[in-house]
């Protein structure tokens, strides 16, 4: 490790350096004069919100991005990538958070493209399976993607990397979608890497992870460099203050005044899905009464979109009685009758589901509000109504926009979602439904957002929350249930639902085994 | 007996078009792309097919024309939808009128001209034989070739790495881009690819099935092609199974006519876009096992860099 010229007492410990490194977009900087340092064997941790510039970073590091200044060494030499092949070629593999799978090829044929096809597919199929059995990530080469779950999926992911032998791995946001076991498992994974030399650049927002397991920690804000520290030496306070710049408000619940009249009752819902890669959802009940929030965790993927489009009525159910809004049996209604009964809806995908993107906020409440908020008289538009409905979301909810009435595909995510969420509650919804209430928002957004349901229950609506994000359920929820499989375990008292229990029921382990006719894929 | 061969013989010839231009839209729908464009681009290659071997008396020259003619029509489309990320749907459809239009422009001068048809394979001992003798040794050079084109389109999809590439890239353009595979490239030779089968599919009409030039004579088989590929569910082995099918159910209806059917013609001639309907219905009701349409067909991809 003699660099010619070097004159840096460490440099021949440092494996990747960046320096200055900046990528504008336009006027946009996401990422401003970037200085990093990663070391052989250190996990490193890159922390901040969404839109710190996490994604650009790593993604400059992979080569997929080009920097617009700044520069990177590798072993000390500079290095410039013309693509993810040459960052590849020097070692370096990336997990993505959005898995960068082909859902209708095999496993093999996944693992395959992630690498340069020097060796024949048989070859590679058998190193597949000897790295697999190697880290204990057990895969089928012959199954195809579509059929795997979540962590099935993110194991292909890591199997594709290792086969590599990279020196360096970059995870981005690799237990967004675990279940607190599957993170546990790749915890072991990830420390056995570490052991053999591996230096790994980890992405995550969650502290308590971060403090767990990383050793070094640089925290981005804005596109800008913060700080780089040892998070075991911090607590989960003072790196959330680095990644945030400002305390976080603590949501705190209003006592309940919990009714006793039940707002929303499902009975034994069961209903096939309409699309070929689906879940099943299998004889579903639960009782919401008004001024309670019931949560509902689970991995992705296992029915929950299709519940909720149950609930909302963009599928129907034959039997009118499977659904009971506010005691009236709605599910034949289709939504604006539903919404005339008083319930609300929140999907998850904001752009698209949410809202329609290339449309302004006043045609976007409308959207929702036609059926029961004096917008429409006659068949003609109250453009008034509408526009003081986006004025009265915008001052009650603190949403920030460029101008009075933008198109939605304007406003950033956590805006929008507070947008979103701030229409249906000015309706004065009886139930409400709401799906990832702050999934990809940020951390002053997302408290907005969980004050404003805990309000709403106060004032005696029920609210049904599905989320992946178990603290955030722990914050507002009163009962969580967990779905696995397309059913819906008994709720727990939240103060009864520990992650270990949850955990268990979203791996599916706690079931009795007559529920579970196919095996959860091991 | 001879009847029968007859009729196979004519089922074969009217196939050959569809299967031809059908192969080079499967490839073009597995990289993810959907031209909708196919009659367009075989009635500009019949009409430059029709013109290259008529100047040249040579059925390779005006084959090789009509494919080039196909080329290059589909490379407007490339431009279009992959180099300004303009609608598929919309560009495919205009592709079809400009072609319609370009090639009556061109095939104007050769309406009422006549060439000497596509020679035919002849094998002594082998093409005399009694019933398959012509069948499969008196058959002319496109018929081999459509035989030849989607076993290659079958290995290269299944057995070669750059076929596993093109699949990978029409199920997830995104992944593909973040592993680093060229999409825009990728899919531009593909789309290439088809344009020039369907180039030659146009070309083998005034080539080898009649040995003059119409306007129009294309007749639809272009969207018939398209139709095939969904019928095949975009598997090479089926694909090959519907085109000799959807050329037998439009040959089965002439001779229909010939044994006095009482059915009304203009029925019998719709017959294949009917059974294309019956087709696309059956496909869509059935589709619940593990659909294997490309996931990324017919949108469109703008890489960030």
């Amino acid at each position: 490790m003699l660099d010619s010229g070097s004159g840096h007492a460490r440099s021949g410990t440092v494996l990747l350096q960046t320096i200055g490194l900046t990528k504008r977009y336009g006027s946009f900087l996401a990422n401003d004069a970037i200085d990093i340092a990663i070391r052989p064997q250190e996990i490193h941790a890159l922390l901040g919100e969404n839109g710190a510039g996490k994604s650009t970073l790593v993604k400059t590091i992979y080569g997929l991005i080009q920097p617009s200044e700044g520069e990177m060494l590798w072993q000390g030499e500079k290095m410039v990538l013309a693509g993810p092949h040459d960052a590849r070629a020097r070692g370096i593999g990336m997990v993505f958070q959005h898995f960068s799978l082909f859902d209708n090829l095999t496993v093999a044929e996944n693992v395959a493209l992630g690498l340069d096809g020097k060796e024949s597919f048989k070859a590679m199929s058998a190193r597949l399976e000897q790295v697999s059995q190697q880290y204990g990530l057990p895969l089928d080469p012959k199954r195809e993607v579509w059929q795997l779950s979540v962590g099935e999926r993110q194991r292909i992911e890591i199997v594709r990397v290792l086969m590599q032998n990279p020196k360096f791995l970059i995870l981005d946001e690799p237990t967004a979608v675990l279940t607190p076991q599957e993170a546990d498992q790749l915890f072991v994974v990830l420390e056995r890497l570490k052991s053999e030399g591996r230096a790994i650049l980890y992405i995550s927002h969650k502290l308590d992870e971060v403090k767990r397991l990383c050793d070094t920690a640089t925290i981005l804000r804005g596109g800008k460099k913060i700080s780089t520290c040892l998070p075991r030496e911090e607590t989960a306070a003072s790196l959330a203050r680095m990644m945030v710049g400002t305390e976080i408000k603590q949501v705190k619940a209003v006592a309940h005044r919990q009714t006793t009249v039940p707002r929303l009752v499902v009975n034994d819902l069961s209903l096939a899905p309409d699309e070929p890669h689906g879940v099943h959802l299998k004889n579903i009940s639960l009782e919401l009464k008004g001024g309670e929030i019931l949560g509902i965790a689970g991995v992705a993927g296992n029915g929950q979109d299709e519940f909720f489009a149950a609930l909302s009525g963009e599928r129907l159910s034959r039997d009118p009685g499977t659904i009971v809004i506010d005691g009236h049996a709605a599910g034949h209604l289709s939504i604006t009758a539903r919404r005339k009964l008083g319930a609300a809806f929140v999907p998850e995908e904001r752009l698209g589901h949410g809202t329609a993107p290339r449309m302004r906020l006043s045609e976007n409440a409308l959207l929702t509000g036609h059926a029961a908020s004096g917008m429409v008289h006659n068949g003609f538009i109250n453009t008034a109504a509408t526009l003081a409905t986006v004025d009265r979301a915008t001052e009650s909810f603190d949403v920030r926009k460029a101008k009075r009435d933008p198109e939605a595909a304007s406003l950033s995510g956590g805006n929008l979602q507070k947008f979103i969420v701030g229409r249906e509650i000015l309706r004065n919804p009886v139930v409400l439904v709401v799906s990832q209430p702050t999934w990809g928002v940020d951390a002053g957004a997302a408290a907005v957002i969980r004050q404003a349901l805990l309000d709403l229950a106060a004032a005696g609506a029920a609210i049904l929350v599905t989320s992946q994000d178990l603290d955030e359920l722990a914050d507002i929820a009163d009962r969580i249930a967990v779905m696995f499989h397309g059913r819906l375990s008994e709720p727990l008292m939240t103060a009864d639902a520990d992650r270990e229990t949850l955990g268990l029921l979203m791996g599916g382990s706690a079931l009795t085994p007559k529920d579970v006719p196919d095996a959860v894929g091991a | 007996m001879e009847l029968l061969e007859a009729i196979i013989l004519a089922v074969l010839a009217a196939s050959t078009p569809l299967l031809l231009a059908a192969s080079g839209e499967l490839l073009v729908e597995r990289a993810g792309v959907l031209n909708l464009g196919v009659e367009g681009m075989m009635i500009v290659g019949a009409a430059c097919g029709f013109a290259g071997a008529w100047a040249t008396g040579s059925t390779l020259i005006g084959a090789l024309c009509g494919i080039f003619a196909g080329i290059a029509l589909s490379l407007v489309f490339a431009l279009m939808t992959l180099g300004l990320a303009v609608n598929q749907v919309a560009t495919g459809l205009a592709l079809t009128i400009l072609g319609i239009g370009v090639s009556g422009l061109i095939g104007a001068g050769f309406v009422g001209e006549r060439i000497s048809t596509a020679p035919r394979l002849y094998i002594p001992g082998l093409t005399t034989l009694p019933f398959v003798g012509k069948i499969l040794f008196g058959e002319d050079g496109f018929v081999y070739v459509s035989i030849a084109l989607i076993v290659a389109i079958w290995y290269f999809l299944y057995r070669t790495r750059a076929g596993l590439i093109l699949r990978a890239i029409g199920d997830n353009h995104v992944s593909a881009h973040a592993l680093g595979y060229p999409v825009l490239k990728i899919r531009t030779l593909a789309v290439m690819f088809g344009g020039g089968c369907a180039g030659l599919a146009g070309a083998y009409l005034p080539l080898a099935y009649t040995p003059f030039f119409v306007p129009g004579m294309t007749a639809g088989r272009g969207w018939i092609a398209l139709a095939l590929v969904v019928f095949a569910s975009w598997l090479p082995g089926r694909l090959v199974i519907g085109a000799y099918l959807f050329g037998a159910v439009s040959i089965l209806q002439l001779h229909a006519q010939g044994w006095g059917v009482g059915v009304p013609s203009q029925l019998m001639s719709a017959l294949p876009y009917l059974a294309t309907v019956v087709v696309l219905v059956l496909i869509s009701r059935t589709r619940s096992g593990g659909s294997t349409a490309p996931a990324a067909l017919g949108t469109v991809f703008v890489p960030d860099r």
